[in-house]
């Protein structure tokens, strides 16, 4: 590989930044992140959907107006009116219950396949730029092997084979993400290897892995947690992808996608509200997390912005 | 570099043209381009062929419409008036195809071949051709190999060319299906001397040159072929066997999504579209502007079966539960959107045809009383599967189906299988519960009950349903249909009706519609047994 | 040069084996039994069997991969079950519909996502910085098929300025004679200008599509390297030195900004190759993604292979082809291996 082909070059200021950020204390970076919320409209805009996702994934099953699962026949098709918000499906089950119902499982979809691959990746590439060696040249080469597969159809295949359960949706989405974490973790890592507190920390007689937990991993956790904001809303489409392919989870159970993908089927004929609402609603939650991740790295790497 | 920045210069306004362009107006026709539009018919379906030659190894379905098309048979069906008035094969008369005559004796079936029949590369169609092409069917194994034997067409032996313009076939025992078996897509006529050429040691019946190739005398030939994506096909002008066809060009454009193909057919681009979704095809039939035809499928169904051979489902209290608890009349609304014909709550007996209703209705209390007689009070728990395939039908029916058998205790999950995997699974014969259709191109009851309930246990009988007096009922229906004893056939046929509705190890939801959206210019389309289409009698205009 | 290439090609080859083995080991597990699938509905265990036998199916598993390795050396892929032709004719007759796609919707992005990004750098931290950032995000926040399927309801039947979703030509038209495999190319080539248009209409929403799910990328990409450009010490000098801002920008900003963005136009792209496999299938384009798709589904392992391989030799290529015009356009890069 050449010395361009990273992904996102990283500066070197980061390494005195985080420093500094740890320095300055908890109430300095809360000072720091109102500063940058009203500074920045666009993301705390994101922030406030946020926190409406989150609440509506904690508390919006006990909220909705109707069963989402619940059939009614009778009332099939409907258009969006004062009784079915979103209006009613095939099968005249309410769409604004499955949507919000729904937010729940995509959430627990993208934030677990995050979470697996954070840990996954992330320690393998702390791992690969502590050590480096063979340590390195292993999770180097498992990441340029899972970077040369296109990666939608890898996690096709990786949810085909393994079957199409919430599971096998969540570890397909962390595998193809690997490389992501894996570079990240590795480049930051192999920079703070010789840094002074570290040189320090070994001194002091702390061991390898206290080390990596204790001094090397808080300091990549601000870029990491961009890094997590961007991917999240890219395991929602992916799982929305899968959808489209049949690949998507179990019938009834709701899910953005599913319900976007089926709903498509209903476009040419007129019925429009069955795509468009679980449709916009999954553009809202991606958008939000990719406008979340920007605005994170404003938060963590201020220097970056000018 | 220079060349380099011309190609820049030149892919700038490639795009600047793209951008400007990009609501070009729809193409518009010259005159000679409106002419031939005129003589072709545009046909678009979701999915293709994969082996043109219905012989072939795991050839589909879209497959069965090339063969029948390209190439012809020794007989064929003539056409009555069908349900709504629509063309229907009809069953009992047959008219001659590649032979001109047909002489059936006690025990063979003479066909003299018709003169002037010319495959497509000009040589004449002779016995010897007839006779290699239908011990083909016979030995290459497979699909081909076992439709012939449903007709008890089983041995090379039985093909004996008399002379050069006469062959004989002879029976092996009395069937009613054998006659109606040499008139299926199957016993197509090749022209043995062309596939011997391109045959080889490995691949003695050259099916490897026939899966790409047409070695046929049909009305069609095929003139370009682009796996997944189109198949272009080209009258041919020297046919002998029926009245010229009035398309001259069909082009059979792949088009995945159901909705594009719905938009097609509505904006007028495409002339002929099948497997639209019900909702489709019962709007599209309420709007007036195309004209769709539905027809029930002959001998066929869709049904929810039950694996007999485990709990809860061996037992029959809880199969007839199952039966009560099906919200037949939902799935016949909210599904199939009227599109099918009901199979359930049949006040009278059945009648000795199928398919028939039986006489199970939605009735939760009893089924809640049989549920608790059968010793599952409070219900249990199992896995309801079906073919991601077909899921714009088969989900939506699972989903009440589920919901439906809560209300009753059994709770499920859906188990969605991939196509590929369908037949894997159904082979196994150990899916609990599930939904499926099966049809038969010989329509025929005992011909249905042989392969879906009989012991022998076939791959069709799905439920591994096992009941002596069943047997005892279908044999006695073949051969009394074999002997023409009429009164002994209509009691067999509804003493096994009558069984398998009690035994249930089945519940018969709906018979399917085959659903036909066309242009109103088009006209001339027939229903088939195969129920694919037959483009020798579309007219346009 | 050559031997900087040649280095470069020997590190790609540890992955490509990764991915034959991945890929090999995958497709095994995948559920469904291709053998009973071919078999047709009728079949019976032993024409089960047959079946299995004459796809060489029943071998060892390690046997199966030896056999396809060798085949592979000698540049045979095997043969697709679903279209009964060989996987290697396959993809390069659907190589260039799906190249061509992507190339012109890469294009489209480039010419809206680049100067949204300047834009964006140039008035940073303004309403239109926030302004192309929702736009470009919001593009990439669209799962691509839905985004298809509205572009073909909304153009194509509601209004009808769009041709049929029918791939890369009108029916009725034959495509032009077969040089690059870039219909919109051959076509010119041929000077049949009538063939041009319907090509170019046919590709103009699939290619809008993919471009509005490629533009956040470059849009970001523009305006993180404008922005660390924009600071640096020379356009502090070239500014201080009364040069006109639009001068500064265009003529000394873009031109050194553009480097990490063609970096990230090699990753655009092959992700696309890889992404599009969803917009094939809505406009029924015969390329590459729909071929691995539909096969993928049908348990039919020798197309899945045979696509994985060649999007991995293509990526090995591409970013290859990246690094070395880089070395040409910013000679204080050398490349290693």
């Amino acid at each position: 590989m050449t010395t361009l082909s990273q992904p996102e070059p990283v500066s070197p200021s980061v390494t005195t930044l985080t420093k500094a950020v740890s320095a300055r204390g908890i109430g300095a970076q809360l000072r720091h992140i109102r500063y940058v919320l009203a500074d920045n409209p666009v993301t705390a805009g994101s922030f406030i959907l946020f926190v409406i996702f989150l609440l509506a994934a904690l508390i919006g099953p006990s909220l909705v107006p109707y069963d989402p699962l619940a059939s009614n026949t009778a009332s099939a098709l409907r258009p969006p009116s004062a009784q079915h918000w979103f209006g009613t499906d095939q099968l005249g089950r309410d769409i604004f219950s499955r949507v919000v119902v729904a937010t729940r499982l995509d959430m627990i979809i993208a934030i677990a396949s995050v979470l697996l691959v954070f840990v996954l990746g992330g320690l393998a590439g702390i791992a690969a730029g502590f050590y480096g060696g063979w340590t390195d040249r292993i999770v180097g080469r498992i990441s340029d092997t899972i970077m040369a597969f296109p990666l939608f159809v890898l996690a096709m295949g990786i949810v085909a084979a393994l079957g199409n359960t919430v599971t096998n949706i969540v570890i397909a989405t962390a595998i193809i993400n690997f490389p992501l974490y894996a570079r990240l973790a590795r480049s930051e890592a192999n920079i703070r290897r010789e840094a002074g507190y570290v040189h320090a920390a070994r001194l002091s007689g702390n061991s390898d892995p206290r080390i990596l937990f204790r001094f090397i991993l808080p300091n990549i956790m601000p870029l990491m947690m961009v890094q997590i904001s961007l991917t999240m809303g890219y395991a929602i489409l992916n799982a929305a992808g899968l959808s489209f392919i049949g690949l998507g989870v179990r019938p009834p159970t709701p899910e953005w996608g599913i319900m976007v993908a089926e709903g498509a089927a209903f476009i040419v004929s007129g019925e429009w509200w069955i795509a468009f609402f679980p449709g916009v609603t999954l553009m809202l939650a991606v958008f939000c997390f990719n406008l979340l991740g920007d605005g994170l790295r404003d938060i963590v790497d201020p220097l970056r912005r000018t | 570099m220079a060349r380099h920045l011309d190609r820049r210069g030149f892919l700038k306004s490639t795009a600047a043209t793209a951008l400007a362009t990009g609501v070009a107006a729809p193409a518009v026709w010259s005159p000679a381009k409106a002419q031939s539009r005129q003589e072709t018919l545009l046909v678009v379906s979701e999915s293709g062929p994969n082996n043109i030659d219905i012989h072939g190894v795991g050839t589909n379905v879209p497959g069965y419409e090339v063969s029948w098309n390209c190439y012809d048979r020794l007989i064929s069906h003539e056409m009555k008036s069908g349900p709504g008035g629509v063309p229907y094969y009809d069953r009992d008369k047959f008219k001659p195809e590649l032979a001109d005559d047909m002489n059936i004796g006690d025990m063979s079936v003479t066909f003299r071949l018709r003169k002037g029949a010319k495959f497509h590369d000009g040589t004449p169609v002779t016995a010897k051709d007839v006779k290699w092409s239908l011990d083909r069917a016979v030995t290459v194994g497979g699909f081909p190999t076992f439709q012939m034997k449903a007709g008890s067409l089983e041995k090379p032996e039985q093909f004996v060319v008399v002379d050069d313009n006469t062959v004989r076939v002879d029976f092996l025992r009395k069937d009613k299906l054998t006659v109606p078996d040499l008139a299926v897509i199957v016993p197509a006529i090749y022209n043995s001397e062309l596939v011997k050429k391109n045959a080889t040691p490995d691949d003695p019946w050259g099916l490897n040159y026939t899966k790409q190739n047409i070695a046929g005398s049909g009305a069609y030939k095929v003139s370009r072929w682009t796996p997944g994506t189109e198949v272009v096909l080209d009258r041919n002008d020297d046919w002998a066997s029926g009245p010229l066809p009035k398309i001259k060009r069909v082009i059979w454009r792949m088009v995945p999504s159901a909705g594009n193909r719905r938009a097609l057919l509505e904006r007028g681009d495409a002339d002929v579209s099948y497997e639209l979704p019900n909702k489709d095809f019962a709007e599209l039939k309420d709007s007036g502007k195309l004209s769709v035809v539905s027809t029930p499928f002959s001998n066929g169904c869709q049904y929810l079966g039950m694996n007999v051979t485990k709990p809860p489902f061996d037992n029959l209290k809880v199969r007839q539960a199952v039966a009560y608890a099906i919200p037949y009349q939902k799935i016949m609304d909210a599904v199939l959107y009227g599109l099918g014909t009901p199979l359930f709550g049949a006040t009278t007996p059945p009648p000795a045809a199928w398919p028939v209703a039986h006489s199970y209705n939605l009735d939760l209390a009893k089924a809640r009383q049989l549920m608790s007689e059968a010793g599952y009070p409070s219900g249990f728990e199992t896995t309801l599967s079906f073919d991601l395939g077909f899921a714009v039908v088969n989900e939506p029916l699972c989903v009440l189906i589920q919901e439906s058998l809560a209300q009753i205790g059994i709770k499920t999950i859906i188990n969605k299988v991939t196509g590929a995997n369908w037949r894997t699974e159904l082979n196994k014969k150990v899916m609990p519960l599930y939904t499926n259709v099966f049809s038969g191109w010989l329509d025929y009851p005992e011909y249905f009950f042989f392969w879906c309930y009989h012991g022998s246990n076939s791959v069709f009988n799905t439920m591994s349903y096992q009941s002596p007096q069943m047997d005892a009922l279908i044999d006695g229906a073949r051969t009394a249909a074999a002997n023409g004893d009429t009164a002994a056939y209509e009691k067999d046929v509804k003493g096994f009706l009558d069984l398998a509705f009690t035994d249930i190890p089945r519940i018969p939801l709906f018979q399917p519609y085959s659903n036909v959206a066309m242009q109103k210019n088009i006209s001339g389309y027939q229903y088939w047994f195969h129920r694919r289409l037959d483009y020798r009698t579309f007219v346009k205009g | 040069m050559l031997r900087t290439i040649g280095k470069r090609i020997a590190t790609a080859i540890p992955s490509l084996i990764g991915v034959i083995v991945v890929t090999f080991l995958l497709t095994r597990v995948l559920p469904g039994d291709t053998a009973s699938f071919f078999a047709g509905p009728a079949a019976t265990p032993q024409a089960i069997e047959e079946v299995r036998k004459q796809l060489g199916l029943d071998r060892s598993q390690p046997e199966q991969f030896v056999s396809y390795v060798s085949h592979l050396v000698r540049g045979d892929l095997g043969t697709s079950l679903t279209t009964g032709r060989p996987v290697v004719t396959e993809l390069a007759t659907r190589l260039p519909a799906s190249a061509e796609l992507t190339l012109l919707g890469l294009f489209i992005a480039l010419l809206i996502a680049v100067p949204l990004g300047i834009i964006a750098a140039v008035r940073q931290g303004s309403w239109i910085d926030h302004l192309c950032r929702i736009v470009a995000t919001a593009g990439v926040s669209l799962p691509v098929f839905f985004t298809g399927l509205v572009f073909v309801y909304v153009f194509y039947f509601i209004l009808g300025i769009s041709p049929a979703p029918l791939g890369r030509l009108d029916v009725f038209a034959s495509p032009p004679p077969d040089i690059t495999g870039f219909y919109l190319i051959d076509a010119l080539i041929a000077r049949d200008f009538e063939t041009f248009r319907a090509a170019l209409a046919q590709i103009t929403l699939p290619a809008v599509t993919l471009a509005v799910f490629s533009l956040a990328p470059i849009a970001r990409i523009t305006r993180a390297s404008m922005l660390a450009v924009l600071s640096s010490e020379f356009i502090r000098t070239a500014r201080a030195s009364g040069l006109k801002p639009s001068t500064v920008v265009m003529t000394y900003a873009f031109r050194n900004a553009m480097l990490p963005v063609i970096t990230t136009l090699g990753m655009v792209f092959s992700f696309l190759l890889g992404a599009n496999v969803l917009v094939e299938k809505v406009f029924a384009w015969p390329g590459i993604g729909s071929y691995a798709v539909e096969a993928l589904i049908a348990s039919d392992f020798a197309p899945v292979q045979g696509f994985v391989l060649t999007m991995a030799v293509l990526y090995v290529l591409i970013n290859l082809g990246i690094d070395l015009l880089y070395g040409i356009i910013d000679p204080r890069v050398k490349v290693e291996a």
